[in-house]
């Protein structure tokens, strides 16, 4: 599904911030994998490389999704080819409504595939049913995007956006950060009810207690923009245990 | 600098020269002695220049040059007319003067219309009193010169007195037919007391135009004035818009204004009852050879009333975008409520935006506030949408429509401001 090697990036204005240094990882269809490490190690900029933001660059390596080389196309493409980032910190839109933004997404994704917009009435039915298993009011989807949303509210919006728009590739940055238990609880069913043979995940996250809920299949280490270790769940219980100074040591030596 | 006696004597030489070989329109007693009345005042204020305090950023030669005034037609390549859709009495002004042909007939339930060249030639009128009386009292603190240059040498406009609740919009259809057409139109909307109505303008009226509104709502009444200033590019234009409200009477103005070579817009609201409200908003579109003004002076004249000024300026390619504001709250306005925002979206580098908010109040108890944003298109906002699958330029034309949304949103029936969402947004598209 999802393949990136020997993938380097450093910042657009200033190439001496080199931030991804070699990655690589492949993520088959069907898998869940989750990335951890350290503050500042990359994680959330490799979810902005392989979205297709702006102000970094790719000095060497290559991503692609499917066989196709990410890395070409506009953000705009690289979501409508089925590449979704559930940010960490999603983006407040005043005068622009949730409901509006959502069915201007879903439709152009769809625009973009060749298949018909889906009119507002039946846009209506499927955003109500999923909206109501994220236990998201008709009130949060009238109001502006994310604006005046609690930060628990903001990632139960990012997973509704994810369940409307059916990525094949899913990436969640930190989507666990700001949740209370039940909510915790609640984007994890959001997220495992679109578990299926077709559709990937990459989980970043800093804390086990996710994993608990959403069973990763593999588990990455990324520390200095790099994957320096990985294994399955049990490195998840190691990390969380221990922290990550033996992982760093050891990769060090 | 030029000293002050001078420079006044300038505009004055210049006003003589303007006037030397106009003579006044005939007319019926009440008219002649208003227009008498406005004469003499630009005689005395002469014309305005760049050196008056409200014309420093917009350069007023053009809207009284006396060379040959000319500009291009634009090819609006058959889209409708904004309002098309919207049942309403319909009046038509063709290069600035009434067309009766393409008029709907003046009857209306609740309101009496009449053709300003025709209520002239009578000897008694109801808009007697009102026909440049705003124009004359506006005319301190600041001098309105071209306001009263109009109220003297217009022919052409409308006379409304809105008596009851009328059911449908009076809508003023500025159409443009000449390539060198200057016009002067002068309306007066008087709401009795417990009216309302509400008053649309549309259409590029004319090469050079100047346009005076005088509005006096009486105690409880409401006027809703939503104004389409669009299309063609090569004209000049003025229009005031001068408001008088009584006790609980409510004004809602708002203008969108797009295209234009130089556009200027003065809004001067008196709250003269207490428990008034008046909000006067804008939404403008610029691009290229655009220079647009707009100038609003609000007076709280009377204890507990609100005003709100809310201006929004999408401006690229070269465009100015100008806003002037201020609120003036008299020593016996307690409790007063004013709130001004002006802000700028300068989508390049050569777009400009110049503000000047102010605020002036000599009572204790009030309430006021005022800011004045320039901004870019937020990068995050712009990434976020297009990682949803929005491409880009859908993406930006949804954030300058929410950037506009706010002035938008002070127009109360939605379904006019739905016409001017959807022109916004083809001027966006047609753009890309
Ligand atoms: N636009 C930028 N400008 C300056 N520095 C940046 C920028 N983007 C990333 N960095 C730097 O690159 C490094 C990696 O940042 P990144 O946000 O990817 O870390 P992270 O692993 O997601 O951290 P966290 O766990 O705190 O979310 C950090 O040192 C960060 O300061
Ligand atoms: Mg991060």
């Amino acid at each position: 599904m999802l393949e990136i090697k020997n993938l380097h990036a450093e910042l657009e204005d200033d190439s001496e911030v080199k931030i991804l240094k070699g990655l690589s990882l492949k993520v088959n269809p069907g898998e869940v994998h989750a990335i951890m490490g350290p503050n500042g190690s990359g994680k959330s900029t490799l979810s902005y490389v392989l979205s297709g933001r702006d102000g970094y660059t790719v000095t060497d390596g290559s991503a692609t999704l499917e066989g196709v080389d990410l890395l070409e196309m506009e953000a705009e493409e690289r979501a409508a080819a089925g590449l979704f980032l559930a940010f960490q910190y999603p983006v407040e839109i005043p005068g622009v409504g949730n409901m509006t933004f959502l069915r201007t997404a879903v439709n152009a994704q769809r625009k973009a595939r060749g298949q018909e917009e889906l009119s507002a009435g039946e846009f209506l039915k499927v955003v109500r049913a999923k909206a109501k298993d994220l236990q998201i009011d008709a009130d949060m989807l009238k109001r502006p995007v994310n604006v005046g949303f609690s930060g628990g509210e903001k990632k139960r919006n990012e997973i509704l956006q994810m369940a409307m728009l059916e990525p094949k590739m899913c990436i969640l940055d930190e989507t666990d950060s700001g949740l209370d238990v039940d909510a915790m609880k609640l984007v994890a069913d959001g997220v495992n009810a679109l578990r299926d043979a077709g559709r990937s995940f990459l989980v970043i996250t800093h804390y086990q207690r996710l994993l608990d809920h959403i069973v990763p299949d593999v588990v990455h280490i990324l520390s200095e923009g790099r994957i320096i270790k990985t294994g399955g769940p049990e490195l998840a219980l190691e990390v969380e245990r221990n922290g990550y100074a033996d992982l760093m040591a050891e990769a060090q030596a | 600098m030029m000293p002050r006696a001078k420079l006044k004597a300038q505009k004055v030489e210049a006003a003589q020269a303007l006037l030397a070989d106009r003579t006044l329109p005939e007319g019926g007693a009440w008219i002649t002695k208003a227009r008498n009345a406005a004469q003499a005042r630009v005689r005395d204020m002469g014309l305005p220049t760049k050196r008056d305090e409200y014309w420093r950023y917009t350069d007023p030669r053009r809207l009284t040059d006396a060379g040959v005034v000319a500009g291009a037609l634009h090819d609006t390549k058959g889209e409708p007319l904004v309002f098309d859709q919207i049942d309403r009495i319909k009046l038509v002004f063709v290069d600035g003067v009434f067309d009766e042909q393409a008029s709907d007939p003046l009857v209306l339930d609740g309101v009496e219309i009449c053709q300003l060249s025709q209520a002239a030639r009578t000897d008694l009128h109801w808009a007697r009193d009102l026909y440049g009386s705003l124009d004359a009292r506006a005319q301190s603190p600041v001098e309105r010169p071209l306001a009263s240059l109009n109220t003297a040498y217009a022919t052409e406009g409308v006379l409304i007195r809105v008596t009851g609740k009328p059911q449908k919009p009076i809508s003023l259809i500025y159409l443009r037919k000449s390539e060198t057409a200057d016009a002067m139109l002068h309306h007066v909307i008087r709401v009795e007391a417990g009216a309302e109505a509400t008053v649309l303008e549309n259409g590029p009226i004319a090469t050079r135009f100047n346009q005076v509104m005088e509005v006096d709502i009486a105690d409880g009444g409401t006027l809703h004035h939503i104004r389409a200033q669009g299309r063609d590019h090569e004209r000049v234009g003025s229009a005031h818009l001068f408001a008088r409200l009584g006790e609980g009477a409510h004004l809602k103005s708002f203008t969108l204004t797009a295209n234009g070579a130089l556009i200027r817009n003065d809004s001067i609201i008196w709250l003269d009852g207490a428990g008034g409200s008046a909000h006067v908003a804008g939404a403008t579109v610029g691009d290229g050879a655009f220079h647009h003004d707009d100038t609003v002076f609000i007076t709280h004249g009377a204890p507990r009333c609100e005003s709100r000024q809310v201006f929004k300026k999408v401006l690229r390619g070269g465009a100015v975008g100008v806003f002037q504001g201020k609120i003036l709250v008299d020593q016996i306005a307690q409790l007063t409520d004013g709130y001004q925002i002006s802000q700028s979206l300068l989508l390049d580098e050569n777009a400009q935006f110049l503000a000047k908010p102010e605020l002036e109040i000599y009572a204790d108890d009030v309430k006021c506030s005022h800011g004045s944003t320039s901004g870019e298109i937020d990068d995050n906002q712009l990434f976020y949408l297009r990682a949803r699958g929005v491409p880009e330029d859908t993406a930006k034309t949804l954030l300058v429509l929410a950037f506009l949304a706010e002035a938008l949103d002070e127009i109360a029936d939605s379904a006019f401001a739905d016409d001017l969402r959807t022109r916004l947004e083809a001027w966006f598209e047609r753009r890309g």
